[in-house]
């Protein structure tokens, strides 16, 4: 398998949030705006490319019948590097994602993605996956957030485009996010059994 | 009265799945039947008051005054994982009925996001040993309280005729967001419990 046809397939063919529908909690939880999705699959995506790789360096060496805890571990590692720099860096973020950064240990599209792919694959290809999830879950949070913005607040990434009269407030409450999440999954059942 | 007032809060207006989108995997899971739904529960409502228990003593116990709280992810993660190991081998010793009951629902809760939610939480609201308690006890009734719920309209649904498109899970997650919408309308209540009990 060639480095482009793994990011393709994680961002289409096993799209996390849309097909594989792993990670709900931080996908509803922190696309309340395009630019809270945008940062929550960022953050996301640069813990799985570290994990990825470093558990594929790792395959060799790792018993296999602690190999769980053994992820556990780098991944938490990774997550706490990243939320030490989240906080000195990026203090924004870090008020507006809250809870749902340290709770990137217990994310399943990490520990899915280590299992199924990094533990069997050279560690290139599991850099590469973890670039296609990680852009994959990006790409689903992004639009979740466009979308509740669009209705909620009449927003895209802070830019207004409706005015405050049109806003339905519940697309931004918790509500809003199972429903918009329902249609767009929907939308995507729709559009794969067409072509 | 606090802690009625943490009860309520924690189960009603603060839903953990509903609310604050904790425990949203096995939510969406495990809630096919109301039987499985109540075993999960009850497992999930174990682990979840013990692990908030030690995790809150290995923080203000060991973390804090060695002052290694950046360990707390790492820390809090080994500590329910083995935590849920030891419960399972326990069980299986002193209880095999349990064991039998709540046996396939132990693994899936290590990685339920609820569980250290939780423990993060109590942690970040400055809460005592026994407010800590009731809190994630609370918190585990009302994650029961929403599966269940939600197994039932689930079981409604199988009879149901829906459209092509929304099959499978785009209609479990609009009806989620029904139920999510009707527990709304507890928003407020602990307010207004709050000026009921003079904590105000």
């Amino acid at each position: 398998m060639n480095y482009i046809n793994i990011i393709k397939n994680g961002i289409i063919k096993e799209n996390p949030t849309f097909v594989l529908m792993l990670g709900m909690c931080p996908t509803l939880a922190t696309t309340t705006s395009a630019s809270n999705g945008m940062a929550m699959g960022l953050a996301t995506m640069a813990v799985l490319i570290c994990t990825n790789f470093v558990i594929s360096c790792m395959k060799s060496i790792t018993p296999d019948k602690v190999r769980i805890p053994v992820f556990i571990v780098v991944i938490a590692a990774f997550v706490t590097i990243l939320q030490m720099a989240i906080k000195a860096y990026l203090p924004d973020i870090d008020a507006a994602l809250g809870l749902f950064i340290p709770l990137i240990v217990v994310n399943c599209v990490i520990l899915g993605r280590a299992e199924a792919f990094a533990a069997k694959q050279s560690p290139l290809a599991s850099l590469f996956d973890g670039i296609g999830i990680g852009l994959g879950f990006t790409l689903g949070l992004t639009l979740l957030g466009i979308f509740r913005e669009i209705l909620g607040s009449g927003s895209v990434f802070g830019f207004t485009l409706l005015p405050e009269t049109y806003n339905i407030l519940l697309f931004v409450l918790p509500p809003g996010a199972f429903i918009t999440l329902g249609f767009l999954i929907a939308i995507v059942n729709k559009l794969q059994r067409n072509s | 009265m606090e802690y009625i007032l943490i009860f309520i809060s924690a189960i009603f207006v603060n839903n953990i799945v509903l609310a604050q989108f904790l425990g949203i995997c096995p939510f969406l899971g495990v809630s096919k039947k109301i039987d499985t739904s109540l075993g999960m529960s009850a497992a999930v409502a174990f682990v979840m008051t013990l692990a908030t228990i030690v995790t809150w003593l290995v923080q203000t116990y060991v973390l804090n005054p060695f002052g290694l709280g950046y360990l707390q992810t790492i820390a809090f993660i080994l500590v329910i994982a083995s935590l849920v190991q030891m419960v399972e081998i326990v069980l299986k010793k002193v209880s095999p009925a349990l064991y039998q009951a709540l046996g396939i629902f132990l693994p899936l809760i290590t990685t339920n996001c609820a569980v250290l939610g939780v423990a993060i939480l109590v942690i970040q609201k400055d809460f005592n040993l026994l407010q800590s308690v009731v809190y994630a006890f609370s918190t585990a009734i009302g994650f029961g309280l929403a599966l269940t719920v939600f197994a039932g309209m689930r079981e409604q649904l199988e009879l149901v005729k829906i459209p092509k498109g929304m099959q499978g899970m785009a209609i479990v997650l609009v009806s989620a967001g029904l139920l999510s919408l009707a527990f709304m309308g507890f928003s407020g209540v602990d307010g207004g419990l709050k000026v009921l009990f003079g904590l105000d």
